[in-house]
């Protein structure tokens, strides 16, 4: 038999890491922010201000961190924040967004899709209809090709 | 508005002789077909046969009619009409991959052509020779170069390419022309040189169109994350983007120093507005569909459709607009950049549509009427 079949190591080796051409995006290092305070985002969805607690959530996203922890901590927050809503305010939330921030709210929306848990899918179905109303399908678009995700 | 289909296959690219009589488009294969305007119809008069590889980029000098093509062969062909045949010349383009666009520069003495391989080539004819040479400018793209558009001043060059940017080049042949004087985009403008350079910065997409307005002051593309952003280089560098709500964006052409049309996935045209502080934005859609008329259908029809098509209603799966298929490429039908009364689109469903352009009294603001 020839050599080859012997050792299958070379097949984990990446070649595109050692392809002298390959493209490297530009990390331009801004503000690294730590994404929302959970803490107080906590007491204003317990006393009912959804709405700013919401508006909190959607402050600083961690879009330049390399850490995972941070982002799927800042995830978590704004998913409780998004499942704390009743369905008759998600509209008006959304109304109060500018265009980049319903483009964040789309990024959140659809990673929190990526997970589904209990009653998750109902709400983010309800959050992303009315979303897509205002952005339309470019903000969806965006969702897709933004190099920087929440 | 009138729609010429001309075939099924979709236009790849097209191009318009000087007086619009004659068109040249690439029917998605290695051929490029001329087209003679008789009357209402459009007859063949000419097939460029010479290229190995799908054209992808076609355009055609209206002072010194020739077309220059290009194509995934990794050629270009400069050709002439000699005794009512075209005759092809072969330019040496020097790339390693497939070319992707090519323009003519405003005095028809060069030509730009940009490619794959992560460069764009500048091509001029050297009388001693008898050839076309070409020059490269490589640094700092790195990636596919989509789009080129030449600054009214035969030097500046705006490329888009898939590394998110959207550049600003110095194209200064010292062979063929004289020094430039300075432009708002800089003074010093050196072959290769990069005047400037925006986008990237973690969001955008691949930037599919660049356009600069007749004056040379203003630049806009648009790119794959649905945005149009328009730059005035006499107003420091900060670019005024829109973030649509359409899909991407593949054309872009400025009309008039404020106004920018635009087209792309939609299927439909759109216009926008760039204002002297220099923001922008949305002004409408051109493809103004026809009220659908909802009639009702009757009984008999019903079990028709319901024997034929297992569905009661009356479904049409055509698309609303005009175009049935995405729009690849806008150009100037009658006018200029600084005023255009007329523009033409073609797509991947391979029709050609002329639209029509009036003035609106009393605003700058152009309407579209249909008719």
């Amino acid at each position: 038999m020839a050599k080859n079949t012997l050792s299958s190591r070379f097949r984990k080796l990446d070649i595109d890491e050692f392809d002298e051409n390959k493209f490297v995006d530009d990390h331009d290092e801004a503000v690294d922010n730590q994404g929302p305070d959970g803490t107080e985002i906590e007491n204003l969805i317990r006393i009912g201000d959804t709405m700013t607690a919401f508006h909190l959530a959607l402050r600083n996203p961690p879009l330049n961190t390399k850490n995972p922890a941070v982002k799927e901590r800042a995830l978590a927050i704004v998913l409780r924040v998004l499942t704390s809503f009743k369905s008759s305010d998600i509209e008006p939330a959304v109304k109060s967004l500018d265009r980049s921030g319903v483009d964040l709210l789309m990024k959140y929306i659809y990673r929190g899709f990526e997970k589904p848990s209990d009653n998750s899918s109902a709400i983010l179905l309800q959050w992303h209809e009315k979303a897509f109303a205002v952005g339309g399908l470019g903000s969806i678009v965006r969702v897709l090709t933004a190099r920087k995700t929440v | 508005m009138s729609l010429h289909q001309f075939l099924l296959e979709p236009i790849t690219c097209h191009a318009w002789n000087r007086d619009r009589t004659q068109i040249a488009i690439s029917p998605n294969n290695h051929e490029v077909h001329i087209y003679q305007k008789s009357g209402n119809q459009w007859v063949k008069s000419h097939e460029l046969k010479e290229h190995n590889g799908h054209i992808t980029g076609i355009d055609w000098a209206p002072k010194s009619d020739r077309i220059v093509t290009c194509g995934a062969d990794r050629n270009a062909y400069v050709w002439s009409l000699k005794d009512g045949v075209w005759k092809p010349t072969l330019v040496i383009l020097r790339i390693n991959r497939a070319a992707t666009f090519v323009k003519w520069s405003p005095l028809e003495n060069k030509f730009a052509v940009g490619s794959g391989a992560r460069l764009i080539s500048v091509c001029y004819f050297e009388s001693d020779n008898d050839w076309w040479v070409s020059k490269h400018i490589k640094k700092p793209i790195r990636s596919t170069v989509l789009s080129l558009d030449w600054h009214p001043n035969n030097v500046l060059l705006a490329a888009g390419s898939c590394d998110f940017k959207c550049r600003v080049f110095s194209a200064y042949i010292k062979e063929v022309e004289e020094k430039p004087g300075p432009t708002p985009w800089g003074s010093k403008m050196p072959f290769g040189a990069v005047l400037a350079e925006f986008g990237g910065a973690g969001g955008g997409g691949w930037v599919h169109s660049v356009s600069f307005s007749s004056s040379g002051n203003r630049l806009a593309w648009v790119s794959h994350d649905s945005t149009v952003t328009v730059v005035d280089g006499t107003k420091g560098s900060t670019p005024s983007q829109l973030k649509t709500e359409f899909l991407p964006l593949l054309s872009v052409l400025f009309i008039s120093e404020n106004s920018v049309v635009a087209a792309g996935h939609d299927c439909c045209p759109m216009l926008f507005r760039c204002d002297d502080g220099g923001s922008l934005t949305f002004v409408s859609k051109l493809d103004l569909p026809k009220a659908s008329i909802t009639r009702n259908i009757s009984a008999m029809e019903r079990f028709r459709n319901m024997d034929k098509r297992a569905t009661t209603e009356d479904r049409n799966t055509a698309l609303e607009t005009l175009h049935q298929n995405s729009i690849t490429q806008v150009s100037i039908y009658e006018g200029d950049q600084s005023d255009c009364r007329k523009f033409c689109t073609t797509g991947i469903d391979g029709a050609m549509t002329i639209w029509d352009f009036k003035l609106s009294s009393h605003c700058d603001l152009k309407k579209v009427e249909c008719n």
